[in-house]
């Protein structure tokens, strides 16, 4: 991939199973997110090309919905309408029901006629989740989707999308720069380096959910990534 | 050394909720008092001015209101006013009504921009009085002339407005109804069209300023009835400064209102977000 005349990624070569949960791991700026948008189809590759069930990625596709930082919601929408603004092709009852679903499984009872500068950050985000599981995709591509909420509301959101990507078993791809975050999430940790990226390490996370933060496997885990970017987890 | 730190909700704390009620209701009559006090000591003043000066051409806040009366009986009011209100009507509604179609597509469709937009730019500082001889020529005295002169003072900030705003409407938005398959025609009706409305309100706020201002001085050649024609009339037959002001003011309180309507309309337009 080229941006300009800038090499931003090389020789990215990944396959990611059925219902596989997988962070990307990388330093700002490396060029993951552009990872994430090539994959989604909306940007076109200048070599290579990704593949899902064997069909080649040529532009996005409501089979695959890409989640934003909580920034993506239409603020003109409430969050019903927001959740339902993929189902315009089913009938009006369905649609009815579909929302009430996922309202109820992102957790929102009560603020469904609310506008989204009336919900929190973290409310945002369960809003565009919801939105994007509604016309219920095979795969999530999450694009740093809890950067911009505070540390407490990160923590939880963390762990309604394992709740979530539990029950209804999506593939999902998650863009992130923060180590622990990946390693508390992904079944794989794919480590990039910094631009031009390309695939330092893949790192299997062996550590069954719901994953105890103090265990020795995962902080062995966690400090084997830390050393592989090349920092001391010390400050 | 031993410090205590204690919070505590007091029932003070609690009738707090009064307090507010309180403070809003105090905002309110501020809201209105304060510009009324305003009103009543500018027009004092203006009186004592007046007295004070012994001038003989500029009324008296006392002769104003006398003309209007005098307007007023005549029915000349209500027939001005009226007049006036329809020509604004009909060139600025047919401003929004070309104006931000095309500003959405030429915000829209890059191309088309580039080719437009100097046309645009060149047309848009030439101040729509300019046009005034040309408009006389063309549409001879009717309501034709001032109607064109409105349409050409707010038909370019609209379209500035909407292109500018479809430009500026956030990429994540477009991504994310690509994403849900959207077709073209969709996700301007659903996304592009919600997401530019806030700007295109407050351009319409805009170009109706522009437009009010137009209209009274369009009005002092192209017609003989309307705000415009009252001021330029009584001095004309008869030095009657008094109907001078009488207009200004009266041109000046229409437009206050009608701004207001506006702003209702804007915030409207932009509560959502």
């Amino acid at each position: 991939m080229r941006f300009g005349s800038i090499d931003v990624l090389q020789h990215i070569d990944l396959d990611v199973r059925e219902g596989e949960f997988v962070c990307i791991l990388g330093p700002s700026g490396c060029g993951k997110s552009t990872l994430l948008n090539i994959v989604a189809g909306f940007i076109q590759p200048t070599g290579g090309e990704v593949t899902i069930d064997g069909e080649r990625v040529i532009s996005p596709d409501p089979r695959r919905i890409f989640v934003f930082q909580e920034r993506g919601v239409f603020p003109w929408l409430t969050a019903e309408g927001n959740i339902g603004f993929g189902l315009f092709r089913l009938p009006p009852e369905e649609r009815r029901k579909r929302i009430a679903h996922y309202v109820n499984l992102v957790g929102l009872n009560g603020f469904e006629r609310a506008f989204p500068r009336e919900l929190s950050g973290g409310m945002k985000q369960r809003v565009e989740v919801a939105r994007a599981l509604a016309v219920n995709p095979d795969v999530l591509y999450l694009d740093e989707p809890f950067g911009a909420l505070d540390s407490i509301t990160r923590l939880q959101m963390r762990a309604e999308l394992l709740r979530i990507w539990q029950a209804e078993r999506k593939s999902i791809l998650f863009v992130t720069h923060d180590i622990e975050e990946s390693v508390q999430l992904a079944d794989r940790v794919v480590v990039l380096t910094a631009r031009p990226a390309h695939i330092r390490r893949i790192v299997d996370i062996d550590i069954p959910h719901p994953r105890d933060l103090s265990a020795p496997r995962y902080i062995q885990l966690r400090d084997s990534i830390f050393a592989e970017i090349g920092l001391a987890h010390k400050i | 050394m031993k410090k205590k730190f204690e919070v505590r909700s007091s029932n003070e704390e609690v009738r707090g909720g009064g307090g507010i009620l309180h403070s809003s209701f105090a905002l309110r009559t501020s809201n209105l008092l304060l510009p009324l006090v305003t009103a009543a000591s500018s027009i004092l003043l203006w009186h004592a001015a007046v007295r004070f000066s012994g001038t003989k051409i500029f009324p008296s806040p006392f002769d104003v209101a006398r003309a209007i009366g005098q307007l007023a009986d005549q029915s000349l009011l209500w027939r001005y006013i009226g007049d006036s209100l329809a020509r604004v009507a009909c060139g600025y509604s047919l401003a929004v009504l070309l104006g931000v179609p095309l500003g959405i597509l030429l915000g829209w469709y890059p191309d088309a921009g580039r080719a437009v937009n100097p046309l645009i730019q060149i047309l848009r500082p030439i101040s729509p009085l300019a046009w005034m001889p040309l408009a006389v020529i063309w549409f001879g005295v009717s309501n034709v002339a001032p109607i064109f002169l409105i349409f050409l003072a707010s038909f370019f900030p609209i379209v500035v407005a909407a292109t500018h705003g479809v430009r500026t409407v956030p990429p994540m938005f477009l991504q994310a109804g690509r994403n849900f398959g959207l077709t073209a025609p969709q996700l301007m009706s659903r996304v592009v069209v919600p997401a530019v409305l806030p700007r295109i309100a407050i351009g319409l706020r805009v170009a109706f300023g522009v437009a009010w201002v137009v209209l009274v001085a369009s009005e002092m050649i192209a017609v003989d009835s309307g705000l415009g024609y009252l001021i330029i009339d009584a001095r004309n037959a008869g030095k009657r400064y008094d109907l001078v002001v009488a207009g200004m003011l009266i041109i000046g309180v229409l437009g206050l209102i009608l701004d207001m309507l506006l702003r209702r309309a804007e915030s409207w337009a932009s509560e959502r977000r």
